[in-house]
């Protein structure tokens, strides 16, 4: 038996599943800006070169399509390629061939993509526009393509591993707010979370709100206000997985509370909550007593100024005035 | 099958012990060709050309589903430059490199069936035209990588296939082709910079010939050779007359072997010219007058290479003459096979967007499938619905997609 066990960070919590991940498997291999020497702007691959070695820590040019790319076809030759894009944001050079190219090659042409694209994203840390967005729905709309994006640290870790041995090209979302604030102990063992699962991060029945990534700890934090301030029992569902969403899972909380709120930290317009407001409107119609609601960032593009991103962004205040709203309907 | 006949001569070849010892220590590759290699490069030459002829026809009769890209006048920058690959290594074509598909082992009756989008062709009416793959274990499978319509993208990815190969110091080489147009793009950079550096395998065959879709290559790019591009990725550049099939085959082959050498990245310029339209839908109105009717008559890389063959190699016009009869048998024989076969399911289309889960969540107002969702669909959510067992079970839907 291990001593004490120690609470580790959710990015030690990546850092140690690629470490496993790459012991544990010859065709894991990791590649991407600055990722080797210095281990990766915020370190999530300090010591994998020292362990793995160069030729499976591949310090690239700048060029997210091309690595994306090479990485497809490593892939096609039954590698399991890990990309780095340095921030999520720069994900956007690459667009064109995860969507065109990576999400297709299995349907259109047999040809497996087991990849994973994973990334620093979101805000909250004064990043400014380029270094600071939600990308994700996008790619979410997008088939061929799974969306992984989780909230706390075992979830960093298990989610992680089972996107290295997922035979599908997973984009893994890591928020940077959550890098070093949230922490856990790691459970014993070969910790793998299913991909396409929902969470129950706190029971309640009196209305759910929906979320994942940074926001579901503004959720918790509005729930423990809720029932000091209103009495009120608020569940908060973390979805973790964004694509495939767990359906079941948000009808359950839906058929329990009949009042649902979501929130995510991505702008409004085309963002993931209309798709889960639509989902509920369509199959749990007659179980609501109130209008879905959406919590989100406003249409703009971020702002750096901290009174700026804090108007922006989605905070706790903002949850709890829409759940009480939810709740007086 | 005639094709693999032709596949197996070429792995195993067989130099004429006579012309070897004669062959000066410089000799172009070429030169080790043996006569059955020489026939068979004109083999596949022929068949590309007889093939699209035969999709000419099913276009023409409404039954090539959608668009028809003819290779006309290019055959030997395809043939030539692909026949110096051997079977282990993996080659990405572009859309008018049917000749290339076709030395690495895709046969006529996978293209036709393709083109006409019928349920057991290579892609089961997913893709047209050679937009599909065949690469895995090089024991069975023929490796080629189907391209893609943004262009550029495959090289990238090739950079990607050969760093597999570096990685695991497999002895494979890949090829990826692309034409003037796609030289353009960020991604053509992207991939040969990242190949280059990291020192992969890989052979960038640039086509040059003289279009991208209506764009004359003076206004795709200010440079004169696109081979002087590879000296901005520090890696090797040949340039060869791409109607002349060895020596498109003899730079290519220079490449490969500089490659699985260990040399890395080589950029193989081929100077050629589109005969026919982008597509057969275009009506060339954008070229100038006489330009295609003078390369047609002083620059066809078939006739070119029959005069070569009946001239300095001796072969007589009835060995030409009985190969032709055999391609026109084949592609007829492909043609029967390919239009017996039935057009695919509509429910099939919900399969393989993922390894797990097996099909994507059906739309409840579809027609036909209704019933099969109502006793699956609410179990577990997405993905617990089987195509396949719905086909079996409530089957045939009337007409499609309305």
């Amino acid at each position: 038996m291990s001593a004490v066990a120690t609470e580790i960070t959710y990015l030690e919590a990546i850092r140690q599943a690629l470490f496993e991940e790459m012991a544990r498997d010859a065709n894991v291999f990791c590649l991407g800006e600055d990722i080797g020497a210095y281990g990766g702007a915020f370190k999530v691959t300090d010591g994998l070169l020292a362990r793995f070695g160069e030729s499976r820590v591949i310090d690239t040019p700048i060029s997210e399509t091309g690595i994306v790319g090479a990485a497809a076809g490593a892939a096609h030759m039954g590698m399991r390629p890990v990309v780095e894009m340095q921030f999520i944001d720069f994900i956007a050079n690459a667009y064109d061939i995860l969507t065109n190219y990576v999400a297709t090659a299995r349907y259109r042409a047999f040809l497996p993509c087991p990849m994973v694209v994973r990334g620093p994203s979101g805000g909250y840390v004064r990043g400014g526009p380029f270094h600071s967005q939600n990308p994700e729905a996008g790619f979410v709309h997008t088939p061929g393509l799974k969306v992984v994006y989780p909230a706390t640290a075992e979830d960093a870790k298990g989610l992680m591993k089972a996107a290295i041995r997922d035979d599908d090209c997973v984009l893994f979302f890591e928020h940077k707010y959550l890098y070093r604030r949230v922490k856990a102990v790691m459970p014993e063992g070969d910790h793998v979370v299913p991909i396409g699962k929902a969470r129950v991060a706190r029971e309640g029945t009196d209305l759910s709100i929906v979320t994942y990534a940074a926001t579901v700890w503004k959720a918790l934090d509005a729930a423990e206000q809720l029932a000091r301030e209103d009495g009120l029992s608020v569940e908060v569902l973390d979805l973790r997985t964004l694509a495939p969403l767990d359906d079941a899972a948000i009808e359950a909380t839906v058929k329990k509370t009949n009042r649902v709120l979501v929130v995510h930290e991505d702008t409004r317009t085309g963002g993931l909550a209309g798709e889960i407001t639509a989902r509920i409107s369509e199959t749990c119609f007659e179980w609501l007593d109130a209008p879905v609601l959406r919590v989100t960032a406003h249409d703009v593009p971020l702002p750096y100024a901290p009174a700026l991103e804090d108007f922006v962004l989605p905070q706790t205040a903002d949850l709890v005035r829409a759940a009480r709203r939810l709740a007086a309907y | 099958m005639a094709t693999r006949t032709a596949a197996r001569t070429r792995a195993a070849p067989r130099r004429d012990a006579a012309a070897a010892a004669a062959r000066p220590a410089d000799a172009p590759p070429s030169a080790a060709l043996s006569r059955a290699q020489l026939l068979e490069l004109y083999y596949w030459m022929r068949l590309t050309r007889t093939l699209e002829e035969r999709l000419v026809a099913l276009y023409r009769q409404t039954k090539v589903v959608g668009g028809l890209f003819r290779s006309l006048g290019q055959e030997a920058d395809a043939v030539g430059s692909c026949f110096a690959l051997e079977r282990r290594d993996v080659m990405s074509p572009l859309i008018r490199n049917l000749g290339a598909m076709l030395v690495k082992g895709a046969t006529p009756v996978e293209v036709l069936k393709q083109y006409m989008a019928k349920a057991d062709s290579p892609t089961r009416g997913r893709e047209l035209n050679i937009h599909f793959g065949d690469v895995g274990d090089p024991a069975t499978t023929r490796g080629f990588v189907g391209q893609i319509s943004p262009l550029g993208d495959m090289v990238p990815v090739m950079a990607g296939v050969t760093l597999s190969f570096k990685l695991r110091g497999e002895d494979r080489v890949g090829l990826v082709y692309v034409g003037d147009g796609a030289t353009s793009t960020g991604a053509f950079h992207e991939g040969i910079n990242f190949a280059a550096v990291q020192g992969c395998p890989l052979v960038v065959v640039v086509e040059n010939n003289g279009y991208a879709y209506s764009t004359p290559t003076s206004k795709q790019t200010r440079a004169e050779r696109f081979v002087d591009k590879a000296a901005g990725y520090g890696a090797p550049g040949e340039r060869a007359d791409g109607n002349d099939v060895l020596a498109v085959y003899d730079v290519t082959k220079r490449a490969v072997d500089r490659a699985r050498a260990g040399g890395g990245v080589t950029l193989v310029e081929l100077v050629t010219y589109r005969r026919k339209g982008h597509a057969e839908h275009d009506n060339q109105s954008y070229v100038p007058a006489g330009e295609i009717e003078r390369w047609a008559a002083e620059n066809d890389p078939i006739d070119r290479y029959a005069a070569r063959l009946t001239g300095e190699f001796g072969f007589a016009q009835d060995e030409l003459d009985a190969t032709d009869a055999r391609v026109r048998d084949e592609v007829d024989a492909a043609t029967d096979v390919a239009e017996a076969s039935p057009f695919p399911e509509p429910l099939d289309c919900l399969t393989g967007v993922y390894a797990d889960p097996a099909s994507a969540q059906p739309l409840w107002f579809r027609e036909g499938i209704l019933n099969a969702v109502e006793r699956n669909e609410r179990a577990e959510g997405w993905g617990t619905y089987r195509a396949s067992e719905v086909t079996r079970t409530e089957a045939k839907i009337a007409g499609g997609n309305d």
